[in-house]
């Protein structure tokens, strides 16, 4: 009799606990697979690859982790898809993200084998594809899907992103623009240098410690553009060896990937059509 | 002592600049920082010789750390 009471009372404790191990969903980190906590009927179920990598255990070797989510309960976006599964299946998943409007470059990432910003990127809606998330490629990883992007940013520096002048403005208040000057502008400032065509270009992953990349060469040109800048012999100066611009072998990934629509490859080709003619 | 490989030796340089670096650092607080180097080495120091790539992530994040605290304005360390 005492023997089958606590064998009952084992099983109604292991009935009452299994909801709770569901409801902390993360409780499912240690296998490969997350799945949708409660799917519906008439649920859209897609299934997610994460690229998951944790530098508190530096011998792991980096995995793929799969997601299933329902997608009537998740927003168009893939960066909705990745709070989702942030915030309701697996709060270990790392990622940059800030906007959400593609405006400050931060969640710039590999979505099914393209480099775009997740803000931006439609999660397609067939639900027998599954997709695949990594982070950029051929970028040192911090943490998941968070790249390094320190050596970026310093041959960001490297360009001296500023206006660079000796004389002061002609009526002491402004430095004026004509129209067309200013237009020369367009299609450069726009850049916000979230380094998906840098990661994209072949040349970029081969040479990273010397050739500059699409997005710093766009920025760069972005200042000897400017009617108002006046080192443009100087920045052509720094640019002029074999490395800074002419690792660039016009393989266009850069303008074909560019999430903002913009044409890094257009603005390299002008660099060196000024350089080819001074 | 047996020949060093270029990533034991890589590995002894960037130590070398730790401890060298420690020698900016404020007199009073230089021993927290050549705790911090030794200890932050020792954590792996029985690490498996042939896995490279984690010693190379781990030689990466090594000189992050050093670049960072050898900044002036860091005057002391603790844990």
């Amino acid at each position: 009799m005492a023997t089958t009471r606590s064998l009952a009372r084992l099983a109604t404790r292991r009935l009452a606990m299994r909801p709770a191990v569901f409801a902390r969903g993360f409780a499912s980190v240690q296998t490969s697979t997350a799945k949708e906590p409660l799917p519906d009927k008439d649920a859209k179920i897609k299934t997610f690859h994460i690229y998951r990598w944790n530098p508190d255990e530096p011998e792991s070797k980096p995995r793929m982790q799969s997601y299933t989510l329902d997608l009537n309960k998740t927003g168009p976006m893939m960066l909705d898809a990745l709070i989702r599964i942030k915030n309701e299946m697996d709060p270990t998943l790392t990622f940059r993200r800030s906007c959400r409007e593609g405006i400050c470059g931060s969640c710039a990432m590999n979505i099914d084998g393209v480099n775009t910003l997740a803000c931006l990127c439609r999660i397609p809606t067939e639900t027998t594809k599954e997709s695949r998330i990594y982070p950029l490629p051929h970028m040192y990883i911090v943490k998941d899907l968070v790249p390094d992007m320190t050596l970026f940013y310093k041959q960001y520096r490297s360009i001296k992103p500023y206006l660079q002048r000796d004389t002061p403005p002609p009526d002491g208040r402004e430095y004026r623009q004509s129209k067309e000057e200013r237009k020369k502008l367009d299609g450069l400032y726009e850049c916000i240098l979230c380094a998906c065509c840098s990661t994209s270009c072949p040349s970029y992953w081969w040479n990273q410690e010397e050739y500059l990349g699409p997005a710093v060469l766009l920025q760069s040109y972005r200042w000897l553009a400017d009617s108002r800048d006046e080192r443009t012999a100087e920045r052509q100066d720094a640019l002029n060896n074999s490395m800074s611009v002419y690792r660039c072998h016009t393989i266009l990934n850069c303008s074909r990937t560019c999430p903002k629509g913009l044409n890094p490859a257009l603005a390299i080709a002008e660099i060196k059509k000024s350089m080819a003619f001074t | 002592m047996a020949k060093l490989s270029g990533l034991q030796r890589e590995v002894l340089s960037l130590y070398r600049q730790c401890i060298r670096a420690v020698r900016e650092k404020p007199a009073d607080t230089r021993e927290n920082f050549r705790d911090f180097t030794r200890t932050e080495f020792r954590k792996h120091f029985d690490h498996n010789k042939k896995d490279f790539g984690t010693i190379e992530y781990l030689l990466r994040k090594g000189r992050r750390q050093l670049e960072l605290f050898q900044e002036p304005g860091i005057k002391n360390i603790m844990r």
